[in-house]
């Protein structure tokens, strides 16, 4: 038993750490034991019998967490079968959780965990109410393994995206979503009168309107897709009418009223290399994370390309080079996006006591130039291989070697 | 003087690259851009470029590290660029007294950015169908169509593109047909017309797809609905081609008679197979290359490059053996089935290989950071053990597309002679955090990161947010 618990003890030792709930310490230690962070600082006691690992000139950062895509739901973007991440024939999916349609085997996980990704939000698409959004370690043999948070956030749209759903009208997509809203107020009353049918129609499913019910008790936060500037003041008038907790998602003019999105105490995920106008959003730009957190906003940063969401790391670095400081963007990468998930308590820090999710890289984590040494998902040492390193040494000398 | 290029990441501090050393290079690089586009189907010269280079006081960026692109970082360097040409190129650079002297200190210098792959102005933003003007997808073979009688100079992805260094693209139909059309090659310029922007003298591209995009395209519509399917209609439509091809070229001759009917779509694949046009092949899988190189073979023209090739890797030999360019993404996979086994080290291995490696874009948004995607290649290269140089990752994005493009003798170096397509960026182009600060494109400041005046804006831009 002894042993057994030593073997769970890893000393991650001479790196510079950066803890992001607080300055960075040089030459530190991280200690792991049993999938929890020990201990950081740079007067840790390592143990004896702990797991060493020299990570002297490396940085040490808590794992990544991207707030976007369908990691788990997808396989291949356009082979139908492999997609697992839209209730089809609903508009307003409020009950469709994603969880269950998770694939653990999936080749996209391994590919980019290696990467330094560790934990992503595995985010349902659709029509105006999209569903539930859950939030899962890239690491576990089931979806019970990996699960960190489920339903981690509701998600609906008010971008052009929905129009659809509210008769080809933002108007109508905003009355349309009240109208549900107040539905699941009345249904929460009434639901004997709803199973009696002594109710006059309502505009969602009872499994919907029922699964609306944390959201309008300010417990589950409802994601927001919005990038217009009116679309998203829109978003912040109902969540306000309502008392919702609210996370923006896009905002992609959101740099227009960081004032009023920072006033309103609503979290915004960011993706720092969209800059191609439409007309959801003429005024998109690569300042838009920079400028929201200049103007007080809560910013976290998002990689929406489910198979490249290794990629958070060039977002983070490009959101740095348009005005973002580098520490801003660590958090919007780590802790911030932990946060807005609801789970800060356990997730995007290295401190005594949090889930050991923790990456050693060669040197900055955003630059080019920087390799992933180590992966730790739950305190498990992750094996840097995945489908693509495989072919990799397959083809690395041809002929290949079948 | 010792001049060694050869080593890794090499560092050119002595004066190797002083301009007095590189006359030679100079009046070889100055010729004329060659004739081979020349229709030699003895029709007039069609919508020919209106071109005309900006007149601009001469310019000298100096003191610092210079990129060129043909083997060399220079530190501490300086360019001197006059009348849309590359004057000099080294540690001794005198300003002429007419000249606009740039400070370079911190920054770097690489030759413009050049794109052969890009949808930008035949597939513009806002992205409405009103402006989706890139696939003639009416019947599979549409070798009849040009881009650049698509292409909208208004574009708001256009000064999008050049704020990221990019001076040439090829514009290009997209992959729907099995063949799409001819491409576009353009110079990256504020324009009133396609003709304006229209690069002089370059040879047209011709626009094929393999795979899946024809398949599902027209499996419903008449076909091909198969991959044999497909390679039956490319042979069918080159059948055509030589025919045609043989009737023009008799008739050209003698003169005999009157003239043969002309059409469109196989004056295009003559024009390919005389050699003057092209073929720039959208594949994605490695058994599929080795078919379109066969079908190459069986009807005598080249494959120039190969695009988005995400299994290049698996034949880089062939590729070497062959000649053909691929023109690649770093780490774009996944998103279709073709596409499963893309891997970081493409680039690298087609490059250890002894293959021409170019990294595109295929995409409005990659097109603004081309340098970042092949720095991402390079060092997942290096860290798998390949030996990539940094004056070879820089090629990916300069002399490589303009080798693709057949435009290597005037762009896509620095080199005195060569056209002044020229980015000077705010840190290592390497880096995720360079940016492009100025853009010369023929010598012309199209892009000033610090001052609005040098930031064009499209017509569709005014007077929006």
């Amino acid at each position: 038993m002894i042993a057994f618990l030593l073997a769970q003890t890893i000393a991650i030792t001479g790196g510079t750490v950066y803890p992001v709930s607080g300055a960075k310490i040089e030459n530190a230690t991280v200690l792991i034991r049993d999938g929890r962070i020990a201990a950081v600082g740079a007067n840790v006691v390592v143990p004896a019998g702990a797991t060493r690992i020299d990570a002297s000139g490396k940085v040490v950062t808590p794992g990544f967490i991207d707030g976007a895509g369908h990691m788990g739901l997808r396989e291949i973007g356009n082979v139908d079968n492999t997609n697992e991440y839209t209730l089809r024939g609903n508009d307003v999916a409020a009950g469709f959780n994603v969880l269950e349609g998770i694939n653990p085997a999936s080749t996209l996980i391994a590919v980019n965990r290696m990467e330094g990704i560790t934990t992503t939000l595995a985010v349902p698409t659709g029509n105006l109410i999209w569903g539930q959004a859950v939030l899962i370690d890239l690491d576990g043999a089931t979806i019970e393994a990996m699960r960190v948070k489920a339903p981690a956030a509701m998600v609906a749209d008010l971008s052009e995206g929905s129009k659809s759903a509210g008769g080809g009208s933002r108007a109508g997509v905003a009355q349309r979503l009240r109208r549900v809203l107040d539905d699941a107020r009345e249904y929460a009353t009434r639901r004997a009168d709803y199973r009696r049918r002594q109710i006059q129609d309502l505009s969602a499913s009872a499994a919907d309107l029922e699964a609306l019910q944390p959201v309008l008790r300010g417990e589950l936060p409802l994601l927001v897709q919005a990038n217009r500037r009116s679309d998203i003041e829109t978003a912040l008038r109902i969540a306000k009418e309502y008392k919702l907790k609210l996370i923006l998602a896009g905002a992609a003019e959101g740099w227009m009223i960081p004032g009023e999105i920072a006033a309103a105490g609503v979290p915004v995920l960011v993706e720092p290399l969209d800059n191609i106008p439409s007309y959801d959003a003429l005024g998109i730009r690569y300042e838009n994370a920079a400028l929201l957190t200049k103007g007080g906003a809560k910013v976290a940063l998002m990689e929406t390309a489910t198979e490249n969401t290794r990629d958070l790391r060039q977002q983070a670095g490009n959101a740095v080079a348009n005005g973002m400081t580098w520490d801003q963007a660590l958090r919007a990468v780590t802790l911030t996006p932990a946060e807005v998930f609801g789970v800060g308590d356990r997730y995007g820090s290295l401190e005594a006591g949090k889930v050991a999710n923790v990456v050693v890289w060669t040197g900055d984590p955003f630059e080019f130039t920087t390799g992933v040494e180590h992966v730790f998902i739950r305190g498990r040492d992750i094996p840097l291989r995945s489908r693509q390193t495989e072919l990799l040494e397959r083809y690395r000398t041809l002929p290949p070697k079948y | 003087m010792r001049c060694s290029l050869i080593a890794l990441g090499l560092v050119v501090t002595a004066g190797c690259a002083s301009a007095g050393a590189r006359t030679t290079a100079a009046a070889r690089l100055a010729a004329p851009p060659p004739a081979a586009a020349q229709d030699t189907t003895g029709i007039a010269p069609q919508y020919p470029s209106t071109y005309k280079r900006h007149a601009n006081p001469p310019v000298l960026i100096r003191n610092a590290t210079i990129m060129t692109a043909a083997g060399q970082e220079i530190q501490g360097g300086s360019i001197l660029f006059r009348d849309g040409r590359i004057v000099a190129v080294g540690t001794s650079v005198a300003a002429p007294s007419d000249a606009t002297v740039v400070d370079g200190t911190g920054k770097w210098v690489t030759p413009g950015v050049i794109d052969t792959h890009s949808h930008i102005g035949v597939y513009a933003a806002p992205g409405t169908f009103a402006e989706s003007d890139g696939n003639e997808a009416t019947t599979p073979v549409t070798a009849e169509v040009w881009a650049e009688h698509s292409f909208w100079p208004q574009d708001p992805q256009i000064p999008l593109a050049i704020a990221g260094g990019v001076t040439t693209i090829q514009a290009l139909p997209g992959s729907a047909n099995l063949i799409g059309g001819r491409s576009a090659i353009l110079k990256l310029v504020p324009a009133r017309s396609v003709q304006e922007m229209k690069f002089p003298g370059a040879h047209y591209g011709l626009k094929m797809a393999c795979g899946e995009n024809p398949k599902r395209v027209y499996g419903q519509r008449g076909g091909p609905s198969t991959r044999m399917g497909n390679m039956a209609g490319y042979r069918a439509a080159f059948i055509a081609a030589q025919d045609y091809r043989r009737r023009w070229d008799k008739w050209n001759k003698d003169h005999q008679g009157d003239p043969p009917e002309r059409n469109l779509r196989n004056e295009t694949l003559a024009e390919v197979l005389r050699g003057n046009i092209y073929v720039h092949n959208h594949c994605y899988r490695a058994d599929e290359m080795m078919q379109m190189l066969d079908l190459a073979h069986e009807f005598g023209f080249k494959i120039r490059s190969f695009h988005h090739a995400v299994e290049a890797y698996k034949i880089a030999d062939a590729l070497a053996r062959e000649g053909t360019a691929v023109s690649i993404w770093s780490d774009w996979w996944g998103f279709k089935e073709e596409a499963m086994d893309g891997i970081y080290e493409n680039a690298a291995l087609v490059q250890q290989a002894g293959g021409r490696v170019v990294i595109h874009s295929d995409d409005a948004s990659g097109i603004q950071r081309l340098n970042q995607e092949a720095a991402k290649a390079m060092y997942h290269g290096r860290r798998a053990g390949i030996p990539i140089t940094r004056d070879q990752a820089v090629r990916w994005f300069t002399a490589n597309p303009a080798w693709a493009l057949g435009l290597d003798s005037l762009v896509g170096t620095l080199e005195p002679g060569k056209m002044a397509d020229v980015v000077l960026w705010s840190a290592d182009p390497l880096s995720v955090y360079a940016q492009a600060v100025q853009v010369y494109n023929d010598g012309w400041l199209v892009y000033d990161r610090h001052d609005p005046a040098h930031q064009p804006k499209t017509d569709f831009t005014l007077g929006q947010p």
